[in-house]
């Protein structure tokens, strides 16, 4: 069963990285009854605690997405912006976006010569003002949006904008839930900053020490027409991650899943990333090291306002994540 | 003057030798206690009151410049880059190479001599040399070592109105507020580092800052002012004259707003001009700050420097001022307890 309701509210709500409060409240209410401890950190990680006697086991994934953030607003009351993690100007174009308190804009463009000279600081956000005083009655230099796309989902497919990573969040919420006799000890972190450099896990990683690490995060497919070849299919299992530009999974941990996925027969491919990273890039490499490895979820489309992923692969994940822990 | 004496001296990352030991003697009378680590950053430490946090400060002591790679027949140097530099920049400017302060000047060939296409196109690090007057390779070789420095000649000029003109205000400006700071009385425990090779990448900072282990940090800074001809108003970063710029966000840190917001509301309440640096690509000490350990709250405040990076930065002085005003006003209003980590 897939709970439309968390995943509404965890796909829709704002949180561009180092502008996580909210979508942390909302995941925070969400686990509380689940843990036995939650606290905050410095930099704002959500670590939920659920106590055991066995290994230290930290599960990471992200509660920030992509965004863009107010560099200036004009006489008109026009927003020029700059990107907060990977921003294509092509996928910005035209696409609504949202700022913290609810204020909608659209993204426009200055006349251009060619398209392909579209930059972002060619590029401003309208949000209807028709002054640079209206406009700060609701929107202030340094103030950061999201992009704006309500989610939509049926029986196969969930398509939404930030699946990287709340599906991932959604994933390890479900997991924490789900979680009975572990004999383990468990973090549950959901990081900010990831999408900027993986900067809330690096702190998070540090304070935990970890025996264990695994990172719950999207990655992309191979099976759209003439895309980059790679041997991950949308709807075909979890995704258990060989290797990103972050990190190599570690034999025992990526061992670990794959006999854990044969075992109880959940579906599962091997996942070769070319480019991009993940939390476990900033976990493996804290303090002594940390073994670590990610569950994937194949999703294409990533960094734009309708990723894809399938439902059929969220559950396998969570299933995966929980008989790992469980182990 | 201090800041002329900072600028003047000269710095490159791994070689700071010169401005640390000019540090060194100005703070000496007004810390508790001083250690030099391994990487060698100056750690300052001027005592508090029990309950109130440890806030770190943050300046860098090194400077974008060169280093000697090899000599060729004719005595003539080449050269690598120490920090980032634009490489247009460098043809035709005096230098000074090595301890010594060997002068010389970074040559190319003539204009008369270059193809139409050599003339189209910027020179590049590789066609260009450092000419120290040597006739020889054995000359040159007297003179200079390979690994030595190579630093901008370029001195402390105050022109137009109330702006200075230096080489290396990036950060000897921090350094010179820093230090001005020690000399005063706080209820916070502060420690200054005077970290090293910040424009190779923030290495100094991140052994400072886990050391240090602070409970919220500051980072002083020269920064980008593009306040100038033909550059559209939303690409300015800094206005030149409109005070100290704190940072909202840069490519190597998110910074946490409401510690921001409320230095900035606390120099408008006071009376202090102040503006926000608008978030665009750089990075400074705080990128290594604020991700040590379990985290540490963090903010940059910076003079505005246009040309910085070049032997002719340009700052203005009420903004140098500011920056120190700022920077004792927020540690004043530092509460007991606040910041403090359980």
């Amino acid at each position: 069963m897939i709970n439309r309701d968390l995943l509404k509210r965890l796909l829709e709500t704002f949180g561009p990285s180092g502008n996580e409060e909210t979508i942390r409240e909302v995941i925070r209410q969400e686990i509380k009854d689940y843990a036995d401890e939650i606290k905050v950190d410095a930099l704002g990680n959500l670590i939920a605690i659920k106590r055991g006697n066995g290994k230290k086991i930290m599960v990471a994934s992200h509660m920030d997405e992509i965004g863009i953030m107010v560099t200036n607003i004009d006489e008109n009351g026009f927003l020029r912006f700059t990107n907060i993690g990977g921003v294509s100007p092509f996928t910005a174009l035209y696409q609504r976006v949202m700022f913290a308190d609810g204020t909608m804009g659209v993204v426009g463009m200055e006349k251009l010569d060619e398209m392909k000279d579209l930059a972002l600081n060619k590029m401003f956000i309208d949000i209807g003002a028709c002054s640079k005083e209206e406009a700060m009655k609701k929107v202030n230099v340094g103030d950061a949006a999201c992009f704006y796309t309500p989610y939509v989902q049926n029986d196969d497919y969930i398509m939404a904008k930030a699946l990287d990573d709340r599906i991932g969040c959604y994933v390890t919420i479900e997991a924490l839930k789900a979680l009975k006799d572990c004999p383990n000890e468990v973090y549950f972190v959901f990081t900010v900053q990831e999408e900027v450099g993986l900067r809330g896990a690096k702190t998070a990683a540090y304070g935990i020490d970890p025996d264990m690490g695994i990172a719950i995060d999207v990655t992309l497919t191979g099976d759209t027409p003439k895309a980059k070849t790679m041997d991950v299919k949308m709807g075909k299992g979890t995704a258990i991650k060989i290797k990103d530009n972050s990190v190599l999974a570690h034999p025992t941990v990526k061992n670990l899943m794959i006999e854990t996925a044969k075992e109880n027969n959940i579906p599962y491919q091997l996942e070769i990333l070319e480019g991009g990273g993940t939390d476990s890039g900033a976990i493996h490499l804290t303090k002594s090291g940390v073994p670590s490895g990610v569950i994937s979820v194949p999703c294409r489309y990533v960094h734009s306002p309708s990723e894809m992923v399938s439902v059929k692969d969220v559950k396998s994940s969570i299933e995966l994540l929980v008989k790992v822990l469980e182990k | 003057m201090l800041l002329k004496r900072l600028t003047d001296a000269c710095g490159m990352p791994g070689g700071e030798g010169e401005v640390r030991e000019i540090i060194l003697e100005e703070i000496k009378k007004y810390v508790d206690d001083i250690k030099i680590d391994r990487l060698g950053n100056i750690i300052a430490t001027k005592n508090g009151k029990p309950g109130y946090p440890k806030v770190m400060i943050a300046a860098h002591m090194d400077e974008v410049g060169l280093m000697v790679k090899s000599i060729d027949e004719g005595g003539f140097i080449k050269f690598a880059q120490a920090g980032g530099l634009d490489e247009r920049i460098l043809v035709s400017k005096p230098v000074l190479v090595g301890k010594n302060k060997i002068q010389g000047v970074i040559g190319a060939k003539a204009i008369h001599l270059q193809e139409k296409d050599e003339r189209e196109t910027p020179l590049k690090t590789k066609q260009l040399y450092i000419d120290i007057g040597a006739k020889s390779k054995e000359d040159t070789e007297k003179l200079v070592k390979l690994g030595d420095y190579v630093a901008f000649d370029s001195e402390y000029v105050e022109f137009g109105n109330n702006l200075v003109k230096a080489k290396a205000l990036d950060d000897r400006a921090g350094c010179a507020a820093l230090i001005e700071t020690l000399k005063h009385e706080y209820n916070v425990t502060i420690v200054a580092a005077f970290t090293v090779q910040e424009e190779i990448g923030l290495r100094g900072a991140t052994v400072a800052a886990y050391n240090i282990n602070p409970d919220i940090a500051l980072v002083l800074e020269g920064t980008l002012c593009s306040d100038v001809s033909n550059v559209p108003e939303h690409s300015y970063i800094t206005k030149l004259g409109n005070g100290p710029a704190i940072s909202l966000m840069d490519s190597r840190t998110i910074f946490p707003k409401n510690l921001a917001k409320r230095i900035f509301d606390l120099a408008v309440k006071n009376g202090v001009d102040i503006q926000y640096r608008l978030p665009s690509p750089g990075g400074n000490d705080a990128g290594a700050i604020h991700t040590i350990r379990e985290g540490v709250p963090c903010a940059a405040i910076s003079v505005p420097c246009r040309y910085i990076h070049s032997p002719a930065s340009v700052m203005s002085k009420d903004d140098f001022e500011g920056l120190k005003k700022v920077v004792k006003l927020f540690l004043e209003d530092i509460k007991e307890g606040e910041y403090i980590r359980d």
